[in-house]
């Protein structure tokens, strides 16, 4: 691979800008003024480098919904956002329930080769939770799989949970667990609040999440294995997370960009483009996630990007699917929440983007410093630049953004996966 | 329409066709047609229903019914006929707020009902008004009288008893004032658009 | 106005005018034998009931036959709807065919609002005839004409809202207008049957809207009490324990009518469970609305149906 220097980026937008040479992938030197001796040179002025972005939670569609995103425009979405990792969750039809599907999705990410796309495999027999799927099989297969999850789906039964938690042990694996006790949530259309009554709309109440992570959380100390929390969507959560880390629980935590920015003041509309599951939780809530992830108890952003098509979202509520477009916009939102009001630092970016994602997936080459004989797997960020969303012009095929027409701050100029530039001033470059 | 202070000035393009005086005058002398064209109170003549079109045709009907039992001793039964539910021209403004539609007692079965309004202009209202009667009932004769005829009929309408004959432009507006509605008589000849 | 959503948000001087517009109807209607009026001859009017509604559609209906619109009646049965179009599309298509006015009863609560908005370049109103446990504005409009003939207003009056309050779009829409028209309204039900937060609902005035869950103490302080449908599914789902026990507990009984002052007004929207929420008794009692509130309900719709269709088209 041919080398290329980036010129007067600012890593972790600390100190002096540097340049950072790059060849066969790795970074070989950071420094000011380092000799680009016939290497293709990174304009980076005024940008910050960031480790690329790690997202746990990503709905590529593919196979099954092929109509509204398939893993090479996702994989788009996801360079142009800064990710060189997404892990792709497991509710495609057929569903990631084995290592045939799991396979087939790591190698159209592999051909597509924007992002590192790692299938995440289902934990039940088609996301039924009945009965524990091929676990060990998906693990050992090509792809890997270092995630298990029926997201979109709880596992309820607290037999198969536990099961699920104690086998995956044995593979170095972990349970990310869509927590929604679904007897609470019989119909349930949006968050349970004075809003939704108002407007007629069935409740999802925020004790139907608590309580399976209080669950969860006690099963995996029991057991001593690892659980990841998906989309923590309410202050409640935040509380149980904090108190089952204290005592030592190997829990961990991602929250979505949007149930960091918006809330249920939303729903008036009737708009099912605000309809997501978590559903959007109070201005409260909202504040204390930021709180939690500012402190750690909530260890990552996911984007749960969930693309769906215009006649699956432009219908009534109720019908509507429950989801929205996330990559492109993740770090916007994250700068707009929690750099603008001082809650993170870039390094704290790096962190929560990237580092405790990429570990929580066990990534041994995501989420690296940026340093010399690291990768050079970046994203490249102008602090100061603004963008407006518009979701026709987005790269999932899919438009179903909350964001349309918002103004956000903090724009990804380019994104490199371990040396190749994937991304480069709002175009993929496959 | 509020009632201007007594002694403002007269504003500019306006002009007063008839005095308060004038228009007690004018609803006697119409008063005293309506006797003798329905031959009122003469043996076998059929009973007279004044009926006003609100807003302002209804306070000018019981000016009319009163006058005419003081000339004739004779109390004309009076009722109101609201006609919006009939107009054809709903569409061309605001939604209008229903009058009200009252009629005497007797109703207007074989009687000769006398429609009042205060101005006839297109026709259109009393058009309307013709609908109106005849889902009620049914009218031997229907007569029309009005407190001002300013012309340009869009349809072939006339009135029966006419105060006064006003020629207008079509851009000009007259305006009935009624104590009873407006806080005092008069009838007022504007300009279009001229603030009142 | 351009369409009638709910009553949450209707500026109460529309409020006003169409309840004086429903209440000159029925006085130029009053004992008339041809009860059709020229008014909206022209105009096309669309029934679109996705869910079953023999009384609310037929009472639509005949308020725009009896304005002269013509009345088309879609149902969901038999219709594209069935066949998987979308409500967007058929909205669309309808609109398309010239409907002037489309009435729309709906399960999924918002449907009405979703009309509306892919109708807005389009000179189509919409009136909710009920959607989902949202709203069901005429329903309103037609109980606050009946308390406006028996009590002469609502101001300062103290209305009950008796039994399934959460799933009611009735009582919803009851809440909104009646407070906006200065009632006082107490919402009795158990908790497992009203909304979330209900109480701190932003309508009326401060205090203007209450709770309690024992009717009997409520009764002799009350102007009128509207007692709500119940519906035997929601046994399974364990918001009650018995038809029984909720009879007994919160179903208007002879008894309990006659601890309600002499003059106040038993409403019920229908259809009735009898014995199981109200007694046929007091059904049938003098104090009962019921037959006058279906009437009402006619005029109300006409008027509703005046107001959006009568008058000068408003800017798209």
């Amino acid at each position: 691979m041919s080398a290329l220097v980036i010129r007067g980026a600012t890593p972790y937008g600390e100190g002096a800008p540097v340049d950072i040479a790059v060849r066969d992938g790795v970074i070989t030197a950071i420094g000011s003024a380092v000799d680009a001796d016939g290497a293709q040179v990174l304009d980076a002025g005024g940008l910050v480098a960031l480790p690329g972005f790690v997202d746990l939670h990503t709905h590529l569609r593919e196979p099954g919904r092929e109509d509204t995103e398939t893993i090479e425009t996702g994989s788009r979405a996801a360079a142009l956002g800064g990710f060189t990792a997404v892990f792709a969750m497991a509710n495609t039809d057929p569903v990631a329930d084995n290592a045939v599907v799991v396979e087939h999705v790591w190698r159209r990410g592999r051909e597509v080769g924007l992002v590192d796309v790692h299938p995440v495999g289902a934990v039940t027999v088609g996301l039924k939770g009945e009965r524990l799927a091929e676990l060990g099989t998906m693990a050992r297969s090509a792809a890997q799989v270092r995630v298990f999850s029926d997201d979109g789906l709880c596992v309820a039964d607290p037999l198969i949970m536990r099961r699920a938690l104690e086998y995956t042990r044995a593979l170095d694996a972990v349970i990310a667990q869509h927590a929604e006790e679904p007897r609470l949530t019989v119909g349930a259309q949006a968050h349970e609040g004075e809003l939704a009554a108002r407007l007629g709309l069935a409740g999802w109440p925020s004790v139907a999440e608590e309580a399976i992570v209080a669950r969860d959380c006690l099963l995996a100390r029991h057991v001593g294995a690892r659980l990841h929390v998906c989309h923590v969507s309410t202050e409640g959560t935040a509380e149980v997370l904090r108190w089952a880390k204290a005592r030592g629980t190997r829990v961990s935590a991602e929250v979505t960009p949007h149930h960091l920015l918006l809330d249920d003041e939303r729903l008036s509309s009737y708009d099912p483009v605000n309809k997501v599951n978590p559903p959007l939780r109070t201005a409260a809530d909202a504040k204390a996630l930021r709180q939690a992830l500012a402190e750690g108890t909530i260890d990552c952003v996911a984007t749960d990007h969930a693309p769906h098509a215009s006649q699956d979202k432009d219908c009534e509520w109720s019908a509507a699917r429950p989801g929205m477009l996330g990559l492109q916009t993740a770090l916007p939102i994250v700068v707009r929440t929690m750099v603008e009001p001082g809650l993170l630092d870039w390094r704290g970016v790096a962190r929560v983007l990237s580092e405790r994602p990429a570990e929580i997936g066990g990534l041994p080459d995501q989420g690296r410093p940026i340093a010399v004989g690291e990768p050079a797997t970046l994203a490249l960020v102008d602090p100061a630049g603004r963008w407006t969303v518009r979701g026709a012009e987005l790269a999932s095929i899919a438009a179903n953004t909350p964001y349309e027409g918002m103004e956000l701050p903090g724009a990804v100029v380019a994104t490199l996966l371990r040396g190749k530039i994937t991304a480069r001033d709002g175009k993929a470059t496959a | 329409m509020p009632p201007r202070p007594r002694g403002a000035p007269e504003p500019a393009g306006q002009r007063e066709l008839l005095s308060a005086g004038d228009v007690a005058r004018t609803i006697a002398r119409m008063a005293h047609q309506v006797i003798e064209k329905t031959s009122l109170g003469a043996s076998g003549a059929r009973p007279v229903v004044l009926l006003g079109i609100p807003t302002r045709g209804a306070p000018l009907a019981h000016r009319l019914a009163a006058r005419v039992a003081e000339f004739s001793g004779v109390e004309v039964p009076v009722g109101t006929l609201d006609v919006t539910l009939y107009r054809d021209d709903l569409r061309r403004r605001p939604t209008r707020p229903l009058g009200q539609t009252a009629l005497p007692p007797g109703g207007v079965e074989d009687a000769l009902v006398v429609l009042v309004d205060d101005v006839l202009f297109s026709g259109r209202t009393i058009r309307a008004a013709l609908d109106a009667l005849r889902d009620v009932g049914r009218p031997r004769a229907v007569q029309l009288a009005v407190l001002v005829d300013r012309g340009h009929r869009e349809l072939p309408i006339r009135a029966d008893y006419v105060g006064k004959n006003v020629p207008t432009a079509r851009t000009e507006e007259v305006h009935v004032l009624f104590t009873e509605t407006d806080g005092r008589d008069a009838v007022r000849l504007h300009r279009a658009g001229d603030p009142e | 106005m351009r369409h009638l959503l709910g009553t949450d948000g209707l500026d109460p001087a529309t409020a006003l005018a169409i309840l004086d517009t429903a209440d000159g109807l029925k006085r130029t209607l009053l004992g008339r034998e041809v009860r059709k009026l020229p008014t909206l001859r022209g105009r096309t009017v669309i029934t679109m009931f996705f869910e079953d509604s023999t009384r609310t559609r037929v009472s639509f209906e005949i308020a725009g036959k009896w304005m002269s619109a013509d009345v088309v009646n879609v149902s969901s049965s038999g219709s594209s709807v069935k066949k998987g179009e979308s409500l967007r599309d058929t909205a669309l298509t309808l609109a398309a065919a010239g409907a002037d006015c489309v009435i729309v009863r709906h399960p999924a609560s918002g449907a009405a609002h979703r009309l509306a908005s892919w109708l807005g370049h389009t000179g189509t109103s919409v009136v909710n005839a009920g959607d989902g446990t949202h709203e069901h504005p005429t329903q309103a409009l037609l109980d606050m004409a009946t308390l406006r003939d028996r009590l002469g207003g609502v101001e300062g009056r103290r209305i009950g809202i008796v039994g399934d309050v959460l799933h009611s779009r009735v009582a919803r829409s009851n809440v909104h207008l009646l407070t906006s028209f200065g009632a006082q309204v107490v919402l009795v039900a158990p908790p497992t049957l009203l909304p979330t937060r209900i109480a701190d609902w932003p309508v009326g005035a401060a205090g203007s809207l209450t709770v309690a869950h024992d009717l009997d103490p409520e009764l002799p302080t009350l102007d009128a009490v509207m007692m709500l449908r119940v519906q035997a599914e929601r046994m399974h789902g364990g918001f009650f324990p018995s038809a029984r026990e909720y009879a007994i507990t919160y179903g208007l009984s002879e008894a309990r009518a006659a601890m309600l002052p002499e003059h106040a007004v038993v409403l019920h929207p229908g259809p009735m469970l009898r014995g199981m929420e109200i007694s046929a008794a007091v059904a049938d009692s003098p104090r009962a609305a019921i037959t006058e509130q279906v009437a009402n309900g006619v005029h109300v719709r006409m008027a509703v149906l005046y107001h959006l269709l009568a008058g000068e088209e408003e800017a798209v």
